[in-house]
């Protein structure tokens, strides 16, 4: 088990908390202490908007130990807003939709489990961003899509025993 | 009941997973087909989804709204993070921590998991409630989020759906919503229960109906009404606990309120049931249209028994473009056959 | 600081060496090596390797090795740089004998990489890249450059096909290299319909894991004569380095360690692009020889497809790569592939390349990457 080894970035990998460079400016993700840019410390937090786009991305069909149960997958390289690339994983997306360039906003989903026994690992994953909403909400009987409860004669007797579920 | 200062609702979000399950496809597997399914499709989890990333979601997009609404409100003001499920990913370790630490809200704060069935939402509601009522707490997170679970080829995998809703609790000056007075109902009932290291949940068959869902949710809304000095009439919206489509339909009628009145609020039929979820983001529906001035019925139920119903009038809206509304996730869809379902649900052992 | 060449060496057959043990392994290339030179003693030995302690269980490489060839007592360690620990490894043999603390230094790759299934490979390879910030996400070594290949063929134009020739020359040329694991050649319709790895890599991409030795001894030029008719002078080596993961590049497409590591290596040897004959390219993926050719010099930014499309990689082209086979068929056991690298360009400078002879051959440069850039490793040799 890696605990202290998950339990120590989860600021980061919970919500993409990263560091900006008091000197120059520049947004750092992931956080390094040291300003790529103009070599000063940097270790002021920042938050990360989470909204980013795709720089490039792969499928995996061979996975690394630990991710099996997802293959195959979607890996990217992610540009967000403010300015840094991040390695992620995509989520919530068909591989044929996705395109460089796609825009896109993090997620917070799980990473990994250690084993079936260990502590579950959350991370920021990013998934296609929000389509623009459109006009006004729609009204309230626009959205009424109920169907009346169905009546089947033929099924009734079986609707008896399996009618009731809820918890 | 009612906290002496008024609170309310400064912010709500949902949230529903993006895969569906029609009911037909396990219908065809179970019975050939001859079972009618209690609802047209429900929502299923992605394999990296569980009831830690449905509610931190529900919670972004309700803490979203809520600074919208109140422009001085931040995470770190929050008092509590109470998640009420009934499918929490640890037995032991809270999802409330996960939530608490991925909204930053950590570390001053309360933070505590809700366990009652489906009613565990509206719990955490009354307890927040209470909370920021008696002024301990300026502003509450309360969640109710399932991932239900079915055991293959009963009556519950045809409904058993996922998804739910999160509300920060604030003063009700400050609050879309204001919440005017609620009743919590319980007795011991046991009609559905899942044992200690039980995978899957055992329900009493015919017995949920009449003596726990109907009864429960009669005698707190009759009570909640007769305490508000209200009648049907005179809400814009209701919202019932929904296991399947018929209950929250006829309960409705019951009491007096029109399929109108609960048509908005009633997902059940495209996300199934979502147990703790179910009677709270259909209110997070209802909200995404409601008007100043509607009243909102809200009422839970809770197998074991229990019901919470709530008194709700909006006092304003906000716009809130860049936020998911709970229709935009309804409408993201993205069917999946049984054994995709089958995978998504962990059911083959691969190590 | 002495002139250093090289008097002997060694290697051992690239493949699945059910039969033998990394230590056999080891042993295997360096009595070959020694034999080459013809000597029974050496003063110190440096063993490049990535993977043991990963894949076998086994660390402490340098006493082990030392031991098993009966050499126990000398000084001996084992140098990592991930894939680029083969190349590493000989700097810090250059390093002991230019210095003078030694005279006669043993510099071998190993790696023993098929005793894992693919799965537990597949992890120990991610340990190149950034383990918090890569691997962690669930990104394999293969998709990593297949991001970059992505980009690559995004951002300049080129279609899939275009990288074809670099595994199609590879191949060609592991046919006359009776070391290579793949001595068969390939056509572009194979490299075309080939199974996806991680997209848009395809197994033709790629180069194949496998298990394999090499050595070379090295000593001061002054006395390689008395050792080899045949010395190879070791005119440059060079090692820089860049950001673990490629998230942090300044460039992600850029090898901005291959481009420092290059031009430190040039100016050692006083020579530019144009005077190299043959080139060892890392092609652990096709991707990783453009990015190559172009970090040293050899084509412009995003024009390293061109030299293979215009066939200016073969043993007649302009320059000359994986002359040998490369990572792609000579095949890529990763901490010793390095080792292999210098090898064939001995191998070239000495006029032993068989049917791949480059002719007049003089000056041969390797370059070994480790990880998606982050160690790069330049060589330059010379025939004297």
């Amino acid at each position: 088990m890696e605990v202290a080894r998950f339990w120590r970035t989860i600021g980061q990998r919970y919500r993409l908390i990263g560091e900006v460079c008091p000197n120059c400016g520049k947004r750092i993700f992931p956080p390094r202490d040291v300003c790529p840019a103009c070599e000063q410390e940097a270790r002021t937090p920042f938050a990360f908007s989470g909204k980013g786009e795709v720089y490039s991305y792969s499928t995996i069909h061979v996975p690394p130990e630990g991710f099996e149960k997802f293959a195959p997958y979607v890996v990217a390289l992610v540009r967000l807003a403010e300015g840094p690339l991040v390695t992620a994983q995509l989520t919530d997306v068909d591989e044929d939709e996705i395109y460089i360039g796609m825009p896109v906003e993090m997620v917070t989903r799980v990473l990994r489990e250690d084993g079936e026994r260990g502590m579950l690992v959350y991370g920021y994953k990013f998934r296609p961003a929000r389509p623009v909403r459109g006009d006004a909400p729609k009204s309230a009987a626009e959205l009424a899509r109920v169907p009346e409860p169905a009546v089947n004669p033929v099924a009734e007797a079986k609707q008896a025993a399996m009618q009731a579920v809820m918890a | 009941m009612k906290p002496s200062r008024p609170v309310g609702i400064t912010g709500y979000g949902a949230y529903v997973p993006r895969y569906r399950l029609a009911g037909q496809a396990v219908s065809e597997l179970w019975t050939d087909g001859n079972a009618q399914p209690p609802v047209r499709e429900k929502a299923v989890p992605g394999l990296d989804e569980d009831v830690a990333t449905m509610s931190i979601e529900a919670a972004r997009n309700a803490i979203a709204r809520a600074s919208y609404a109140d422009p001085a409100f931040s995470p770190a003001e929050l008092g509590a993070v109470w998640v009420g499920s009934e499918s929490h990913p640890y037995a032991v370790k809270p999802t409330s921590t996960i939530v608490a630490e991925a909204i930053g809200a950590t570390p001053y704060t309360q933070a505590a998991d809700w366990q009652f069935a489906c009613k565990a939402g509206t719990e955490a509601i009354q307890a927040a409630i209470g909370f920021v009522g008696s002024g301990m707490a300026a502003y509450a997170l309360a969640i109710g989020m399932d991932a239900a679970q079915g055991r293959p080829g009963d009556a519950l995998e045809y409904t058993a759906g996922a998804g739910g809703a999160a509300f920060v609790i604030g003063p009700a000056e400050r609050a879309l919503v204001e919440i005017e007075g609620s009743v919590s109902y319980v007795t011991d009932t046991p009609d559905f229960w899942r044992r200690q290291y039980e995978k899957y949940p055992e329900h009493a068959g015919r017995f949920t109906g009449e003596p726990a869902y109907f009864h429960h949710i009669i005698a707190s809304v009759t009570a909640l009404l007769r305490q508000m000095n209200l009648s049907a009439r005179d809400f814009a919206y209701a919202v019932f606990h929904q296991p399947n489509v018929k209950f929250p339909l006829k309960v409705g009628e019951e009491l007096g309120f029109t399929r109108e009145q609960l048509r908005p609020g009633l997902l059940v039929n495209d996300i199934g049931n979502t147990y703790a979820g179910s009677s709270v983001i259909g209110l997070t529906a209802i909200l995404d249209i409601a008007q100043p001035g509607d009243r909102i019925l809200l009422a839970s139920f809770g197998s074991g028994a229990g019901s919470d119903a709530f008194c709700l009038r909006v006092r304003k809206t906000v716009a809130a473009k860049d936020v998911w509304t709970t229709q935009e996730y309804v409408q993201r869809r993205t069917p999946i056959d049984y054994a995709q379902y089958s995978r998504m649900k962990g059911n083959y052992k691969l190590n | 600081m002495r002139d250093v060449s090289i008097i002997g060496i060694g290697q051992t057959p690239v493949g699945e060496h059910w039969d033998k043990s990394l230590r056999e392994l080891g042993f295997q290339a360096l009595r070959a090596a020694m034999k080459d030179a013809g000597i029974e003693r050496i003063d110190a030995l440096y063993v490049g390797n990535m993977l043991s302690g990963e894949l076998t269980g086994q660390e402490h490489l340098g006493a082990l090795i030392a031991d098993f060839v009966g050499l126990r007592g000398i000084e001996a360690i084992k140098v990592e740089a991930a894939c680029g620990s083969g190349a590493a490894a000989l700097r810090v043999g250059y390093m002991a004998v230019a210095g003078g603390l030694h005279d006669i230094v043993a510099c071998i790759g190993v790696e023993k990489m098929t005793d894992q299934q693919s799965g537990t490979v597949t992890s120990a390879l991610a340990a190149a890249a950034d383990a918090e910030y890569e691997a962690l996400q669930g990104l394999s070594f293969v998709s990593i450059n297949a991001l970059l290949m992505r980009r690559y063929m995004h951002e300049y134009g080129y279609k899939k096909e275009d990288f074809a020739n670099f595994a199609v020359n590879a191949h060609a040329n592991a046919v006359n290299n009776p070391y290579a694991m793949f001595r068969s050649p390939i056509t572009r319709e194979q490299f075309a319909a080939a199974k996806p790895i991680a997209d848009p890599i395809n197994l033709l991409d790629s180069s194949p894991i496998a298990d394999g030795a090499a050595c070379v001894i090295l000593a001061p030029t002054a006395i390689a004569k008395e050792f080899t008719g045949k010395p190879v002078r070791v005119r440059a080596t060079a090692i820089a380095t860049d950001t673990l993961a490629v998230h942090d590049r300044r460039d992600p497409l850029y090898l901005e360690g291959g481009a420092i590591s290059a031009q430190k290596a040039y100016a050692m040897a006083n020579v530019g692009p144009s005077d190299i004959d043959l080139f060892e390219v890392h092609d652990a993926f096709t991707i990783m020889s453009a990015l190559s050719l172009e970090a040293a010099g050899f084509a412009p930014r995003g024009q390293g497809v061109r030299l293979a499309m215009e066939g200016e990689i073969g043993l007649n082209g302009r320059i000359p790569i994986t002359t040998m086979g490369g990572l792609k068929a000579r095949g890529h056991p990763v901490g010793a592939t390095g080792m292999y690298q210098i090898v064939e360009v001995a191998q070239q400078l000495r006029e032993e390349a068989g049917a791949n002879q480059v002719k007049n051959a003089r000056l041969g440069m390797a370059q070994n990457i480790g990880g998606s850039g982050a160690t790069v490793v330049t060589t330059i040799l010379e025939r004297l």
